[in-house]
């Protein structure tokens, strides 16, 4: 069983979402996802200010099995990215929603925030895959 | 879990890279039952092999030696890869392919007859391979202290009967171990021994990483019936000496030598953060195409490698299409990592 915090919301493309505050908001991949790919051997990271728009591709995650495209979660411009990840993204196997973090955004519009998935509809969604 | 030939066979106990480093650095032992085990009887076995096989049976003149060779059709296709167990003078032992073990026991059986060579599948076998710098010490430790001695003192490419147990120093990996082929009721007990012993269980994954580090080609990837040994980097497998042994696929290749190859098989580097897959385009300007066979992520190496099919003339470096971008990619000798050491030079 792969591990679903309660307080985050997901993607059917297996993307997690955490709102940090201050009007931030931080995204990687599920546990589920880390889980499928294998131990991770390179991440590729959008550039900072870079405007994205939801389900646009923004990230690759590479493993010893797979390449496989992280899509934005929700519109916005790229505030941060996680650089550790260009020399450990094994980060990302082991500590999928904390270290192993991809991009922080600050969303486009707030108010229109689209349909994510609760945990329990992620945990369902993962176990019809 | 992936299907493999049939088999039920786990990807990863737990970290891939880590069941990788576990080999190169310790050891690790890997299940691989699924491979086809044919034990063949007869007195005239030895001149039956020497027709069937690419490579000379007839250099097996130790009881216990090991040989390996391409299984070829009258066209000089690759039908399988195999080793040949010479254990006795009417009795020999093949480990083929899962994969192909079906086409080649059809393949091999409907030649045997002729010299009254009787085929018999040991599908009461498990195989383990137990392999890394520490892999031959920890897998005699299981052993009786007579039969530990025997085994130790095996030459690389030897195997030696134990009772029903065939251990042979042979492997996959680039590294120093053991081949264990025992009666499958011993093989988890075996298993959870050697595990106990510090032997890391190892899957397919790392498996797949090692033999490509170790520059050992896999069939159906890097080979398969289109493609013949002589542009698969296995010329060193044909043995055209003595030029009077008829064996299949003879005449086919010699006819490729004469005209000479089209492709020849390279290893190559990728130094950018990206890894080589097979299928994808390899770019030789002015002078044509080819296409990767097997590609990985490197652990050892930290960084990707792969085994290309390229145009005879292609130089020290080429471009390879990853996910839609030609990225530089340099083509270098095999192996590219042997007991634990590199050997291609990292920039």
């Amino acid at each position: 069983m792969s591990n679903i915090p309660q307080d985050l919301k997901f993607t059917s493309s297996h993307e997690w979402v955490k709102q940090l505050g201050d009007g931030i908001t931080e995204f990687g991949i599920s546990d589920h996802a880390q889980h499928a790919l294998g131990d991770l051997v390179f991440v590729e990271l959008p550039d900072i200010g870079r405007a994205l728009k939801v389900g646009e591709s923004c990230a690759v995650v590479e493993s010893v099995k797979a390449a496989s495209d992280v899509y934005a979660p929700l519109s916005g411009t790229v505030v941060a990215v996680n650089d550790q990840l260009r020399h450990t993204p094994e980060l990302i196997n082991r500590d999928p929603y904390g270290g192993g973090w991809l991009v922080r955004l600050r969303p486009a519009a707030p108010a229109a925030a689209p349909a994510l998935m609760s945990a329990s509809e992620y945990a369902l969604h993962t176990a019809q895959d | 879990m992936v299907d493999f030939g049939g088999w039920d066979m786990p990807v990863a106990y737990g970290s891939q890279i880590e069941e990788h480093h576990a080999v190169r650095r310790a050891a690790g032992v890997f299940d691989v039952s699924h491979m086809g085990i044919v034990d063949l009887r007869g007195a005239r076995c030895r001149d039956f092999l020497r027709g069937l096989l690419a490579n000379d049976v007839g250099r097996l003149n130790q009881a216990g030696k090991a040989l390996y060779s391409c299984m070829l059709d009258e066209q000089g296709g690759v039908l399988d890869d195999l080793i040949v167990y010479y254990l006795d003078d009417d009795f020999f032992r093949l480990v083929v392919n899962a994969g192909t073990r079906d086409k080649d026991l059809a393949w091999i059986g409907s030649r045997a007859a002729a010299y009254g060579v009787a085929l018999h599948e040991r599908r009461d076998l498990a195989m383990l391979a137990i392999q890394g710098p520490q892999a031959r010490e920890r897998s005699a430790a299981l052993l009786t202290a007579e039969a530990a001695w025997s085994v130790l003192e095996l030459q690389p490419f030897f195997g030696a009967q134990i009772g029903q147990w065939l251990v042979a120093r042979t492997g996959y990996t680039g590294e120093d171990g053991f081949e264990i082929m025992l009666p499958t009721a011993e093989a988890v007990s075996v298993w959870r021994r050697l595990n106990a012993a510090g032997v890391r269980s190892c899957g397919l994954g790392a498996r797949d990483t090692l033999r490509l580090e170790a520059g050992m080609n896999l069939y159906g990837n890097d080979m398969n019936e289109q493609t013949n040994p002589l542009e698969s980097g296995l010329a060193w497998t044909v043995a055209f000496d003595p030029p009077d042994r008829a064996f299949i696929g003879r005449a086919a290749l010699e006819a490729i030598r004469a005209r000479g190859p089209q492709f020849r098989q390279v290893g190559l580097v990728l130094d950018e953060r990206a890894v080589l897959r097979s299928h994808q385009r390899v770019l030789v300007p002015g002078v044509g195409e080819g296409w990767v066979t097997s590609g990985t992520y490197s652990p050892t190496l930290e960084r990707s490698i792969g085994l290309a099919r390229v145009p005879v003339s292609t130089g020290m470096s080429v471009q390879v299409e990853v996910r839609g971008r030609a990225m530089p990619a340099r083509v270098v000798r095999v192996p590219f990592v042997r007991h634990g050491k590199a050997l291609i030079s990292l920039v």
